[in-house]
């Protein structure tokens, strides 16, 4: 069997833990070849990754910063080599893969976490409270994996890398600008702890004793979707069946209910920990360890203990 | 302009399912069933585009079993003008790719300039219609979008991505999926909800499309997630930090 994944770039350069990760999901099926649309260096990082047997770099402006009607065409002109093809989960990968499936008559299988046989793949539904083994009967095989249920390739491989082009820009879309949210913090998805705040910290001011939390154990900071809307958190924070979905080794909830749709995006975490003044709070079904505090008294004082 | 609106009927967010014992599915049986949630904000910015004087017209369309017509009256109630149920008798709800199709093909009889979905039905989370029928159609696609600007037969649009938002601009006619910041939608009110029941609503079948909708994905078993044990509760942050520590995560 032969893949192609379509390595996650951002910005200039690639995205290492995504594409890691959907290398060990693509490694279960076959020969891995990436794809990398961005500069040279990228496709050179891709190169390293354990289980890659060739690398394609497309370095096109119309390849740039996920244009998916672009990108789509180009993966397309490509997929006659490949039985799958394959990319992370993340806004790019739920952008394009959908696309491409369509334009070869195939269905996409989204959010895939598990890999039974090269037919076969189990994927949550309803917000993670069942999960689906489905089984596809389609030629090619289009599939988005969930990152944070595989493990991250190593970096010690040497894969060849080739140049590719194709049919460059449609001119149905143009991109216009990013508002990348910089932050000396660990991505959200690939931190090991994860310090969240929910409607309960109350303000975007408040706020700032969840990263102090955070910075004190190195950790990447998330939110509920109540805590965005609120203005209190950005939107790339925000953790759930809507959002980003998280398993780090340590997850702290901090002023967060629990609503089911929260849990999803975080139930899969090795240890988690909830701070919640209602002592009924659905999060505590769900936490290795709950206090019941004011988080106000709470946050702070594990900050300056620890 | 014209503004077209696919809507989905889904098991309610506040509804907990439950998987069937012998592994065929979830149990839908006598549970409350709602609008997706992504569509009821979709359905309000195509009227707000409307109130706004940009679109002419804002027509619904769902595709399913005939309780969806309590959804698209729904979105009558909303303020949309008239609504398209699309039956199917297959039993089981449609994949994205034959949903794809069948839009595609009211489309092509409604020609609208823009097409509003919700960026994923909460029920198979799968994330994938909109853009399927943007490649079907030949069309741009803008998806999550958290704001949406018509100019210049152009629809600028900031989307909700993994690193913050970006802003692309696509030409019109053109697919936008929607992401929970773009608008708060409306509550529908009385007088508006007996006013819906007399908006047209025009019945088809998946077969007056001719599209074949045969599934793609056979499911295989549906069952419960690995289930998660409440633990323990600690009486103070220094117990807490204990634990941690024991546990070596600190
Ligand atoms: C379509 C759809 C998609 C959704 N997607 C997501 C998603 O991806 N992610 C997500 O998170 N949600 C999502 N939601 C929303 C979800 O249903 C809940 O509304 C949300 O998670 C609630 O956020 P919260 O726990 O911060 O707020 P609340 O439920 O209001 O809980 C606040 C908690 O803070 C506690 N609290 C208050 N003050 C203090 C204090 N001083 N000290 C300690 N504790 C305190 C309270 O006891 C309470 O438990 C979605 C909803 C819908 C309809
Ligand atoms: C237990 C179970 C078993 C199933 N078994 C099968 C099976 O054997 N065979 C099979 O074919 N399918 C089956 N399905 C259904 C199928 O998997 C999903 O319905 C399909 O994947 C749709 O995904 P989605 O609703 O998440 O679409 P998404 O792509 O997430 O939906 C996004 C948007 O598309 C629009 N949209 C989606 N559907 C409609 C619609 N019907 N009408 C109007 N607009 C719509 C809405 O705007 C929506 O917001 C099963 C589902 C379940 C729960």
């Amino acid at each position: 069997m032969a893949v192609l994944l379509l390595a996650e770039v951002a910005g200039d350069t690639l995205a290492v833990d995504a594409t890691a990760k959907a290398a060990t999901a693509g490694a279960k099926l076959g020969d891995v070849t990436v794809l990398v649309c961005g500069p040279q260096a990228a496709a050179d990082e891709a190169a390293k990754l354990d289980g890659v047997t060739k690398v394609l770099l497309a370095d096109d402006a119309a390849y740039a910063n996920g244009l998916a009607e672009n990108l789509a065409d180009l993966i397309v002109s490509l997929a006659g080599d490949y039985s799958h093809i394959i990319a992370p989960a993340t806004t790019t990968g739920k952008n394009i893969l959908p696309r491409v499936a369509a334009l070869l008559d195939v269905m996409v299988i989204t959010d895939v976490t598990e890999v039974v046989d090269a037919d076969t793949f189990k994927r949550p539904v309803y917000a993670g409270n069942a999960v689906q083994t489905v089984k596809s009967t389609d030629a090619t095989k289009v599939i988005s994996f969930r990152t944070s249920t595989f493990d991250a390739a190593g970096s010690t491989g040497s894969a060849a890398v080739e140049t590719v082009s194709g049919a460059g820009d449609k001119g149905l879309s143009a991109f216009v600008e990013d508002k990348v949210v910089e932050s000396d913090r660990p991505e959200l998805t690939s931190a090991k702890i994860v310090v969240s705040g929910g409607r309960g910290v109350g303000s975007e001011e408040n706020f700032a004793i969840i990263e102090a939390l955070a910075d004190k154990l190195g950790a990447a900071v998330g939110a509920s979707r109540a805590a965005v809307d609120s203005g209190f958190a950005p939107n790339d924070q925000q953790v759930g069946q809507t959002g980003k979905v998280v398993a780090p080794d340590l997850y702290i909830a901090c002023g967060i209910s629990g609503a089911i749709q929260h849990l999803a995006g975080m139930k899969d975490s090795k240890v988690i920990v909830a701070i919640n003044k209602d002592e009924e709070a659905p999060i505590f079904q769900v936490a290795d360890f709950g206090l019941v505090a004011d988080l106000f008294d709470a946050v702070p004082e594990l900050t300056e203990k620890l | 302009m014209k503004v077209l609106v696919p809507v989905k009927r889904v098991i309610d967010y506040n509804v907990k399912v439950k998987v069937k014992a012998d592994g065929t599915g979830v149990d839908l049986a006598n549970v409350k069933m709602s609008m997706n949630p992504f569509d009821e904000i979709s359905v309000e910015e195509a009227i707000r585009l409307k109130e706004a004087g940009i679109a002419s017209e804002v027509v619904i369309v769902s595709i399913g079993e005939k309780k969806a017509t309590d959804t698209i009256r729904n979105a009558l109630a909303m303020g949309a003008d008239r609504g398209i149920l699309v039956t199917e008798d297959q039993g089981v709800d449609l994949e994205p790719l034959a949903v794809a199709k069948i839009l595609a093909k009211v489309v092509e009889e409604e020609a609208p300039e823009l097409v509003i979905l919700g960026k994923q039905a909460i029920d198979n989370d799968m994330n994938a219609t909109g853009q399927m029928l943007a490649a079907l159609l030949g069309w741009g696609q803008a998806t999550f979008a958290s704001e949406v600007k018509i100019e210049d037969g152009k629809a600028v649009v900031t989307r909700e991505v993994d690193g913050g938002l970006q802003t692309i601009s696509v030409n019109l006619p053109a697919i936008v999926t929607t992401d929970l910041r773009l608008n708060e939608p409306r509550y529908a009110s009385l007088p508006n909800i007996m006013k819906a029941k007399k908006k047209p609503l025009d019945e088809k079948t998946a077969a007056d499309y001719g599209v074949d909708t045969t599934p793609r994905l056979t499911v295989v078993t549906t069952e419960e997630p690995t289930g998660r044990q409440a633990g323990i509760k600690v009486g103070s942050v220094d117990e807490l930090i204990a634990k941690l520590k024991e546990g070596g995560l600190v």
